[in-house]
């Protein structure tokens, strides 16, 4: 049995058999609409989320899948002070497949080593957010037509922001690829992402404080929202979370074909009028986070069409 | 000068950092033992200045000496039996370290999950960095010897 806790469980080729998968999804809808027919997948959700859990749940019932589960803490047996460990033991006994979001870093291993069934980890606090990452791949990939030659900036918060440090370690697997890392110097890119995968792998980047400085030269640009909910001291996120606003002035700066890419929820990060500009791909992308976690389930359940 | 007797079966550990035998003498759980332990303090080393050693008269399964090497593995380990050393143990980092140390990040899912095991990985053997297996924190020993 096998489950999804990080994005380099998978190898480059089974990453690409995923997202050609996922293409092939994206193509023929209807060929998968009964793969999972009779299946049911639970979403566990400790901490909100409306789009990881609801993009779950379009991605099961696309497949003629069903699913069951819960929105928050409050309203699941944790409450009650029951151990992730009883409570994936339970859930093994209602559905086929699990994907749980905490807000603790290693809670979905814990999960995994107690389950019955597969578990998909829809991120574990600050540490990983694997489907947002294969989301960012097939965005890529699809939009860019290749996921290496790239340079890739990745702007606002990249010290708390685990997306962000999923996409490098699964991008730093192919050839070429350039990071830009734009951020303000409390929210730059932690020791251990720049000296032992960055560095430690002879990648070249670059860290600038100004989005303006590195517009002309990217063919990607991962913007990312300042989350409220990791700062322990609500004046650090005050004075942080405007810091980058992209405009339609700073879209000027940027090449023809570049990609904006958002994990979405924003905030005030990415300016409405952008939204309108071709190069803007967030709201794509939310459409492949479905077609990837289709992919994802059919693999992990092991189901062929 | 300070004499203690040699032992018949057991473990001399000799080499260890002055000040640390009592931190040893816990996470080997010697306390746990019915058997005879000699701490020596501050003993004169040629090579250390002041060393520490332990010495633990009981069979020589009765010992997990991998936690040594996690705390120094520039620690002399000598095997005695039959009143003589046979066996001159080379210390290695642990792959896995169990419920030794703790993690010390809030946001990790061993501060609320009870009875889960506090697992640490080597996940660097050279820079000898530990990482908690669950949220990959790092962990620096503090106890590293500056001249090793």
């Amino acid at each position: 049995m096998r489950h999804l806790m990080s994005p380099l469980d998978f190898s480059v080729e089974e990453l690409d058999q995923l997202l050609d998968l996922a293409e092939d999804i994206e193509k023929n809808p209807k060929k998968y609409a009964h793969a999972c027919d009779g299946k049911k997948l639970a979403t566990c959700f400790y901490e909100p989320s409306t789009r990881t859990r609801l993009s779950f749940e379009a991605a099961m019932l696309n497949l003629g899948g069903s699913v069951l589960g819960f929105a928050s803490a409050d309203s699941s047996s944790a409450a009650k002070g029951e151990s992730i460990s009883d409570t994936i033991r339970v859930i093994s006994c209602y559905a086929d497949i699990c994907a749980i979001r905490h807000p603790k870093e290693g809670a979905a291993l814990v999960a995994s080593s107690k389950s019955g069934i597969p578990v998909i980890n829809a991120g574990d606090g600050g540490h990983q957010h694997p489907t947002q990452t294969l989301t960012d791949l097939m965005t890529i990939r699809s939009l860019n037509g290749r996921l290496g030659n790239i340079t890739i900036g990745l702007c606002g918060d990249l010290k708390f922001g685990r997306t962000v440090h999923s996409l490098i370690n699964a991008l730093i697997r192919y050839e070429n690829v350039k990071f830009v890392l734009i951020s303000p110097e409390e929210l730059k890119i932690p020791d251990y992402i720049r000296d032992d995968v960055l560095r430690a792998n002879g990648i070249e980047f670059k860290e600038v404080e100004r989005l303006e400085d590195a517009m002309h030269e990217l063919d990607i640009l991962y913007m990312t929202r300042v989350q409220r909910e990791r700062f322990f001291n609500e004046e650090d996120y005050i004075r942080l979370k405007d810091y980058y606003i992209l405009n339609g002035e700073k879209m000027k700066l940027a090449k023809e074909n570049m990609l904006v890419l958002h994990p979405l929820p924003r905030v005030n990060e990415i300016s409405v009028e952008v939204d309108d500009d071709p190069r803007a791909a967030y709201f794509k992308q939310a459409q492949y986070g479905v077609y990837v976690r289709m992919a994802l389930i059919l693999t992990l359940l092991d189901i062929t069409v | 000068m300070l004499n203690i007797s040699g032992i018949h079966e057991g473990f001399v550990l000799d080499h260890i950092q002055a000040g640390m035998s009592l931190q040893i003498y816990h996470d080997l759980k010697l306390d746990k033992l019915d058997c005879s332990v000699a701490i020596i303090k501050n003993a004169k080393s040629s090579k250390m200045g002041k060393k520490d050693i332990i010495k633990v008269e009981c069979p020589i399964e009765a010992l997990d000496l991998d936690i040594l090497g996690f705390i120094d593995h520039n620690i002399t380990v000598n095997v005695i039996k039959g009143d003589r050393i046979v066996e001159k143990k080379i210390l290695k980092l642990p792959k896995q370290v169990r419920n030794v140390i703790k993690c010390k990040n809030p946001r990790c899912v061993t501060s609320i999950e009870q009875e889960l095991d506090q697992i640490f990985l080597l996940t660097d053997e050279e820079k000898e960095v530990y990482r908690c297996k669950y949220c990959e924190e790092k962990y620096t020993n503090p106890n590293k010897r500056l001249f090793s």
